[in-house]
């Protein structure tokens, strides 16, 4: 089922297309949230006071990391697979003997690569600031782990539509960056009014920020293993989805 | 000696309802040289895609080396190298690290796959470019690259979709050496050409297609032999206000200094220029108005201009 050669080759290929323009993959993150923790944590946050227990800027540091590696794992992917498809690249993979598995797997752990790289710079950018606590590291690392991968997923699943680069761009700018910051980045939804707290649980992004949260800071609005469970079943879902879409050569084959 | 590619009754419609396929079988022997020859839009493209699994078949059957494409994909993409008509790289990579990566994708491991690529690389003159990022080789040097790509892995049937196009003469020559030689180690060898001189030079088999269907397919010595005649240009030495009349032979005036000659069997370019003699005119040169595989070519398909250019 899985060629480990070509899934080794795979990951590789993305793992060089990441660090050669880390200008574009590595970079910008580093300097966005350094913003974000000069502004929200040191100017503002200042004033604001604890918040569940912690200053603000411990309280916003999960969310900004897992803000980071959801739209980078989605990025990586969307973008990677999506400009093989448009350079026509990605005929070398489809006339050689690599199974649906393998392209989905080596490219999505790409996206895992790159979204746990970024996360990990932002959590060197936010030591700076701050003394990060890790209350419960494996609890951490694994919706971490899972939530890159969903997103990566998903970002395949939106390359294989894709036709333009702007059908890459929409779904990151006018979905995923607001239901990320609706999703209790900045905010814990205790303190929203209780109709809206209502709306914020229909959000998915909510369970996976505070999942992070819990096992960054043991705090969380929501149980952690909402946002494990959840995280796990979309996983499952979209990995089934692009598989058969794989199969089916959608927006590869004629 | 079994079959490198065996195809029966293969179609394929196109969502848009164009029949591309109307049908077609054929079969290529192990180690045969074998072109595949039609106009554009003949359906020689869908086919090799079907082949190389980049175009879905609507039905019939497909068999690389007896393994099905259907029951056995991964073993029949396993046994052939593709070059496409169309450049496929990630321009931004390295050109070494075009065909490494292509050797994995086929499961030939890190260390063996860099030693595979520096055998093509520097068979195909690409040795001293292999840390030159792709967009800056050349139409030629991209071309050989596609060739190395395709057999790094080492397959047992070359699929090539026009590999001389837009090639200069030097290069397209040096390639033909290459393939035959290939070819004489026993690499099956599929290529689809508008040089019909490449065919006549190199290939041992041919089948014709034109709008979907196989109009013939023979080798290449049969093929020519089924040509009963041919136009020779002359030119001549002096000034002609009209064609000459000459006893057995249709001659037409191309310009006052050279004519067009139909020669037709049993007629040998002898007895041509016995009447030619006998009628005061010397021959300065002579030369096919055709090339001779492109006269059957056009009798076959019936194609003698682009339709649609007026």
């Amino acid at each position: 089922m899985i060629n480990w050669v070509a899934l080794k080759t795979i990951v590789r290929k993305e793992c060089i297309r990441i660090f050669r323009i880390w200008p574009q993959t590595l970079l910008p993150p580093a300097i966005t949230m350094s913003l974000y923790f000069v502004i929200f944590g040191h100017v503002i946050g200042s004033r604001i006071g604890l918040v569940d227990g912690y200053n603000y800027i411990q309280f916003i540091a999960p969310g900004l990391v897992m803000m980071t590696v959801i739209l980078n794992a989605y990025a990586n992917v969307s973008a990677s697979f999506f400009s093989a498809k448009f350079t026509h690249s990605v005929q070398e993979l489809m006339v050689a003997p690599v199974s649906e598995w393998t392209i989905l797997l080596g490219y999505t752990l790409g996206g895992v690569i790159r979204g746990l790289v970024v996360g990990a710079v932002v959590l060197l950018v936010a030591s700076f600031f701050t003394h990060i606590p890790i209350q419960h590291f494996f609890s951490m690392l694994a919706i971490l782990l899972i939530s890159a991968w969903l997103f990566s997923l998903a970002g395949f699943f939106n390359a294989l539509f894709a036709n333009t680069f702007d059908d890459i761009s929409i779904i990151p700018n006018f979905v995923l960056t607001p239901l990320t910051y609706l999703g209790g980045v900045f905010y814990s939804i205790q303190a929203l009014p209780p109709r809206w707290r209502v709306v914020a649980h229909f959000n998915p992004i909510l369970y996976l920020m505070n999942g992070f949260r819990y096992g960054m800071l043991g705090v969380a609005d929501v149980s952690p293993w909402t946002g494990l469970f959840i995280s796990l079943a979309a996983s499952i879902f979209f990995a089934v989805l692009c598989y058969m879409l794989l199969k089916r050569g959608k927006g590869l084959r004629t | 000696m079994s079959q490198a590619l065996t195809v029966e009754n293969l179609v394929k419609v196109y969502q848009s309802g164009k029949m591309a396929l109307k049908g077609i079988s054929l079969a290529i022997a192990e180690g045969d040289f074998f072109a595949l020859l039609g106009p554009n839009g003949a359906g020689k493209s869908t086919f090799i895609g079907i082949v190389s699994s980049l175009v879905t078949k609507t039905s019939g059957t497909v068999r690389v080396f007896e393994h099905s494409i259907d029951d056995d994909i991964l073993k029949a993409k396993q046994l052939i190298g593709i070059v496409p008509q169309e450049f496929n790289f990630n321009i931004f990579t390295k050109t070494i690290d075009v065909v490494v990566t292509q050797a994995g994708y086929y499961g030939v491991p890190y260390r063996q796959a860099k030693e595979q690529a520096e055998h093509y690389l520097q068979q195909l003159g690409l040795w001293e470019k292999r840390n030159e990022t792709v967009r800056f080789l050349s139409g030629g040097m991209k071309r050989r690259l596609m060739i190395a790509r395709a057999l790094v892995h080492q397959p047992k049937l070359l699929i090539l979709d026009e590999p001389t196009a837009g090639v200069d003469i030097e290069l397209r020559r040096s390639l033909w050496v290459y393939l035959e030689k290939l070819n004489q180690q026993g690499l099956t060898i599929l290529l689809t050409t508008h040089y019909l001189e490449e065919v006549e030079i190199l290939c041992k088999n041919v089948a014709i297609i034109d709008n979907g269907e196989i109009l013939v397919e023979k080798s290449v010595h049969s093929l020519l032999g089924d040509l009963t005649g041919e136009t020779l240009i002359l030119d001549i030495d002096s000034i002609l206000p009209e064609a000459p009349q000459l006893e057995h032979f249709t001659c037409r005036l191309v310009s006052p200094d050279s004519i067009e000659v139909d020669l037709l069997e049993p007629q040998t370019v002898n007895n041509l220029f016995t009447a030619l003699d006998a009628a005061g005119i010397r021959v300065l040169s002579l030369r096919n108005k055709f090339n001779r595989l492109e006269e059957l070519f056009i009798r076959l398909t019936g194609h003698t201009v682009v339709e649609g250019i007026s």
